[in-house]
């Protein structure tokens, strides 16, 4: 399990790495999201997996998930949602203010 | 439990959302409020730093949870430093702004409070997660400030600045997650507790959550190579909203300083001095890169955003130093630069104003009104950021380079803050012999955009005042460098007696 999720974290941090150094303004947002993802899913297994355990303290109970990463998660989704959607405007922002969607666009009135 | 720790970060955010319910009532009313909110704040950060000038450190519980497990703030000397002069900064280009600025755009006032909010949050936390959540604050402000106005320009810059903080953002993350899963906490004081019984084999991914950690700070505060967003932003974002920008790179600044004294210091076992090989070549490296830039600009504003970069590089060389003298210096340092460059970006929009068509592009223009006025302000700004005798800049750099003769690295360092001083000095004396000697023609009698001057002159004030009462603010100064250095002051006052 551990393989395959620091795999998969691998593969969209490369993915969103490369998509961000591209130059249209699209690609880039997409890079970021697909950052955005990457780190998520970093932070949440920095908590160790553990399958099948309580986050809470109970009785009778020997082993637990780590409740801390997944509210760090949580505010980062937050966080980098609203990012991506203020990201996106200014996107759209610039393609119809400079008539290009390249992140370098000269303007062409 | 005093609440004065948690009230300069309420204080800004219950001003933003009041001014955003208000935001159909007459803007000078909002204006008031705004103003209002800032002397406050100033009030506010006062009180603190009195009540924590006698070296007490105040450590507050949010909703009484015990640090390590709750989240805290923290106001030491520094926290209380850097909260004052953010908050005596925003004064002035708030002023400014309230002559016109604020009304091209949609909650600017709400914006400036929530900059505000973001900054306090910042200085005070104890906690790296919220130190993230703080920057986050801060950022999507500066966002909607750095595109207030609009206009073609500022939105191509805008779209790189928000690309690469939010890029910033993403590597901060991964810092502070491998942190958590190396240490378990993420309480400052409490990672300083633990990582000098970082296990061996733990160490290689603890350096490098460390150094991800200072690239991120490293970005926002300008450091080369990361600094190139910097110039082409401040240049096209109005002249208030770079005026307070003048402080968010010392927001960096500061966080590479915290880390570098609490979590990377002397006593940090196999991690103390992790910054120290890297944080002194790229500082003298950043200095001599903006004073490269400040000779290329093409005009006055992008000129002031490389003495940007040029005074990070001076003020890291001398956290770099390492030493109490070092600290001290670049402490004092930090307020001199802030309130030079903040007076400068201001100046430059009043002489782009008076210049017409020419703006404060570097080519001979035609004679500006009141250029008496105008030439003996600039000329007293040139002096303060080029660092010469008698004002503040200078008693700065002369406090720095005393403090680098004890380095081992001494020669490289007066070389380049020397010659850096004599570039900066040949830039702004081209500049102003452009602006006001090398005059072609008549000057028009074209109606002028208002710009107001008062603003920049209360910030070239700051920085008089500050030659003036050097003495006691480099005591002070020389203060909180000494709580700096002793980062076990700080673990105890937040994790109390435990060892």
């Amino acid at each position: 399990m551990e393989a395959l999720l620091s795999a998969l974290i691998g593969v969209l941090t490369a993915g969103g790495v490369y998509l961000m150094l591209r130059g249209r303004s699209f690609p880039v947002v997409l890079g970021l999201t697909l950052l955005s993802y990457a780190v998520n899913l970093f932070l949440f297994a920095m908590g160790r997996l553990a399958i099948g355990q309580p986050p809470v303290i109970g009785t009778g109970l020997t082993g637990y998930a780590d409740p801390l990463p997944q509210a760090l998660v949580l505010t980062a989704i937050v966080i980098s949602f609203a990012m991506t959607a203020f990201v996106i405007m200014l996107a759209l922002k610039a393609r119809a203010e400079l008539g290009d969607d390249h992140v370098d666009a000269e303007h062409k009135p | 439990m005093s609440h004065l720790p948690i009230a300069p970060i309420l204080l800004p955010l219950c001003a933003g959302i009041l001014l955003l319910m208000l935001r159909h009532v007459d803007i000078r009313l909002r204006r008031a409020l705004a103003l209002a909110a800032v002397l406050a704040q100033i009030g506010v950060a006062l009180a603190l730093t009195r009540a924590v000038a006698d070296g007490a450190i105040l450590s507050y519980a949010l909703g009484a949870w015990p640090a390590p497990y709750g989240i805290i703030l923290v106001a030491d000397r520094l926290a209380a430093w850097m909260l004052l002069l953010a908050s005596v900064l925003a004064l002035f280009p708030l002023w400014h702004a309230s002559h016109g600025l604020d009304t091209r755009g949609r909650h600017f006032h709400v914006l400036y409070q929530l900059q505000l909010f973001g900054l306090s949050g910042a200085f005070l936390t104890g906690d790296v997660f919220n130190l993230f959540v703080f920057f986050e604050v801060l950022l999507l402000a500066s966002y909607g400030l750095v595109l207030h106005g609009g206009g073609v320009e500022r939105i191509r810059a805008g779209l790189h600045y928000v690309v690469i903080n939010l890029a910033g953002s993403s590597l901060f993350l991964i810092a502070v997650g491998a942190l958590y899963g190396l240490y378990g906490t993420l309480n400052m004081a409490d990672l300083a507790r633990l990582m000098p019984a970082t296990p061996a084999e733990n160490l290689g991914p603890a350096r490098a959550a460390g150094l991800l950690l200072f690239a991120v700070f490293a970005l926002k505060a300008a450091l080369l190579p990361l600094y190139l967003w910097l110039p082409a932003a401040y240049a096209s974002t109005s002249a208030p909203v770079a005026a307070l920008f003048a402080i968010m790179t010392k927001v960096g600044a500061y966080a590479i300083l915290r880390a570098s004294t609490l979590l990377f210091g002397a006593e940090a076992g196999g991690l103390a001095g992790l910054l120290d090989a890297w944080l002194l070549p790229l500082a003298l490296a950043t200095l001599l890169a903006g004073l490269l830039g400040v000779l290329a600009a093409r005009h006055l504003r992008e000129q002031a955003a490389y003495l940007v970069v040029a005074s990070v590089g001076t003020l890291l060389a001398a956290f770099a130093l390492g030493s109490h003298a070092g600290l001290a210096a670049g402490l004092y340092y930090l307020p001199h630069s802030t309130f030079a460059a903040a007076a400068l970006f201001l100046l430059a929009e009043r002489i782009a104003a008076a210049r017409g068509a020419q703006a404060d592009r570097f080519e001979a223009g035609p004679r500006m009104r009141g250029e008496y006025w105008l030439g003996a302000l600039f000329f007293l700004a040139a002096i303060l950021i080029a660092g010469l005798p008698p004002l503040s800049g200078f008693i700065g750099k002369f406090l720095i380079l005393q403090a680098a003769l004890a380095h081992p690295a001494r020669a490289w360092i007066l070389a380049v803050l020397l010659v850096g001083g004599l570039l900066a000095l040949i830039a702004l004396a081209r500049a102003g012999s452009l602006f006001f000697l090398r005059v072609e023609r008549q000057r028009d009698d074209a109606p002028q955009a208002p710009a107001p001057v008062a603003p920049a002159v209360g910030l070239l004030l700051l920085g008089l005042g500050l030659t003036v009462a050097a003495g006691p603010v480099h005591a002070f100064a020389g203060e909180i460098a000494e709580q700096l250095l002793q980062p076990r002051l700080y673990i105890e006052a937040v994790l109390g007696g435990r060892p």
